[in-house]
């Protein structure tokens, strides 16, 4: 995928659209976890947009920030995945969804500790070297403040890509959610975050939950992609350049047409910067 | 237990209490998590089981199904897959007993959704087996399509089923009988089709590698009024077997 395109988190009900869809440069994001069925029409459809797009894999239950390693048999099903799709990227969270063998179905929250650290290094050395692949680490959203930090979230970040290698993908929605939620600046946050190791970026539309502390900013996935997550996405591409951009849609998905939109829109400030450089 | 440990530990107890002294749960956002985390696995659930949904509404559906989750949460990041141990649930759950038939439309949707993610497999090819003499074809041994599964049941599953994946009422014309179901997946579609005890005996055999002959001794000894001659080359081309 070109640092110059936008692509979209692919929706199994617009597949007619995306193989049809021909603007030049799209590709297309999935969870893996949708696509690890040991056959039939789920791996079908994966296999027929990858013949047609680039793909990037952005998984959601690794739980590399889990007190445990990664599932073994999760990993050994990825890697087939991954030798069969040849993933453009592959993405995972800075979270931890696993707990004694249950699945947790979130992105949850722990405190960057120097043992929070090691942990994830470890799991993420495990999984890179499982896999084969370098692996670019989302900034999660936050909904609290939690206690015990002994790092700030961009040095804990600046740090993993230091020891294992991995690389970052910047969501500037969570940014923004995140700042909005803890009372932080998401400028700040933007410049003390390693761009330089930044391979993805993700913009997505975020709700309001109003029974929560006067407004609190759920990361929903749910509505367009949000004004002032424009605004901060034209600040990140003034510091570091073109990057591949995905447009995240989870809940009340919208025609293909009105995701295309928010594409192009992206598309029109990569073009702006590489014509102005 | 490292710190990290105790702190994942602590945060799962809270996610499953009401109430905790846990300090990040005394934050009103805590409610953020066990909102999302109990929201994505009842999802998951009524996802897996649209039949059931239908026959007792979303609402009974949840409440029904949380408790399920408590007891049962997901092992599996494979969230289609969730559910495997839904159906048995229900099947000890006090209020749904006066739903006879719900415990096997739950296990219908199963094997539906168990069927629908199955390995891929080459269908049998007719062609070959046509040319095989009477005396080669009763030793054949037939393999099983990995996406084949069927049910046999005290109550009228497969209607009911059919009219509840429709999202209709069942008919008033509903005969109360027992039914069997095979489900086949045919260029990657799911299809149930209705069976007979006949046509489940041979499946049976053929899964415990019984050859074409012995199979059909073993339907005649149990079912002697049996129309094999109609009923076995329905089954061959279903799409129940394989290419072996």
């Amino acid at each position: 995928m070109s640092p110059l395109s936008a692509g979209l988190g692919f929706k199994p009900q617009h597949v007619r659209d995306a193989l049809d869809a021909s603007q030049p440069g799209l590709w297309f994001e999935v969870h893996p976890e949708n696509y690890l069925a040991d056959g039939g029409s789920a791996p079908a459809m994966l296999d027929a947009l990858v013949a047609r797009h680039p793909v990037s894999l952005h998984g959601v239950s690794l739980s590399l920030a889990g007190a445990s390693p990664p599932d073994a048999e999760h990993l050994r099903r990825l890697r087939q995945l991954i030798d069969r799709v040849q993933p453009t990227l592959v993405s995972e969270h800075l979270a931890w969804s696993a707990w004694g063998g249950t699945y947790l179905p979130d992105l949850l929250p722990f405190p960057r500790t120097h043992d929070a650290l090691a942990h994830v290094v470890d799991n993420l050395a495990r999984s890179q070297d499982a896999l084969g692949r370098r692996i670019s680490i989302e900034n999660p959203s936050h909904y609290l403040a939690i206690d015990g930090h002994a790092w700030s979230e961009t040095d804990f970040l600046a740090e993993l890509v230091r020891r294992t290698g991995c690389g970052l993908l910047l969501d500037v929605n969570n940014v923004h959610v995140s700042a909005h939620n803890l009372g932080t600046s998401a400028r700040a946050y933007l410049e003390a975050f390693p761009l330089h190791a930044v391979t993805e970026v993700h913009l997505a539309g975020h709700g309001v939950d109003a029974s929560l502390d006067g407004g609190l900013l759920v990361d929903s996935h749910d509505a367009a992609v949000a004004e002032p997550v424009w605004e901060l996405y034209r600040y990140v591409l003034q510091r570091m350049g073109p990057v591949p951009t995905l447009i995240e849609r989870d809940g009340n998905v919208p025609a293909f047409d009105a995701l295309m939109r928010e594409c192009l829109r992206a598309n029109d400030m990569l073009s702006a910067w590489a014509n102005a450089a | 237990m490292t710190t990290l440990a105790h702190f994942q530990h602590a945060f799962v107890e809270a996610l499953r209490a009401e109430v905790s002294d846990f300090a990040p749960a005394m934050h009103p956002a805590f409610a953020i998590y066990r909102n999302t985390v109990m929201r994505a696995c009842l999802d998951a659930l009524e996802a897996n089981f649209p039949a059931v949904v239908c026959l007792v509404g979303r609402d009974w559906f949840r409440a029904a199904a949380a408790l399920h989750v408590d007891e049962a949460p997901p092992r599996d990041a494979r969230l289609a897959r969730y559910g495997e141990g839904f159906p048995d649930f229900l099947a000890h759950f006090e209020p749904a007993a006066v739903l006879p038939y719900l415990v096997d439309v739950a296990r219908l949707d199963r094997l539906w959704s168990e069927s629908r993610d199955a390995a891929d497999a080459a269908p049998l090819n007719l062609d070959r087996l046509a040319e095989l003499s009477p005396e080669v074809l009763v030793s054949e041994r037939l393999g099983l399509h990995p996406a084949t599964r069927w049910i046999d049941s005290a109550v009228p599953v497969r209607t009911i089923w059919e009219a509840s994946r429709r999202g209709v009422p069942v008919g008033s014309d509903l005969h109360w009988q027992p039914e069997q179901a095979i489900v086949v997946r045919v260029a990657g579609r799911v299809h149930v089709v209705p069976g007979d005890g006949a046509s489940l005996a041979i499946l049976d055999a053929v899964a415990s590698g019984a050859t074409l002959g012995e199979a059909t001794m073993a339907v005649t000894s149990a079912y002697p009024g049996a129309r094999l001659d109609l009923i076995l080359p329905g089954l061959l081309r279903s799409g129940a077997f394989a290419h072996s």
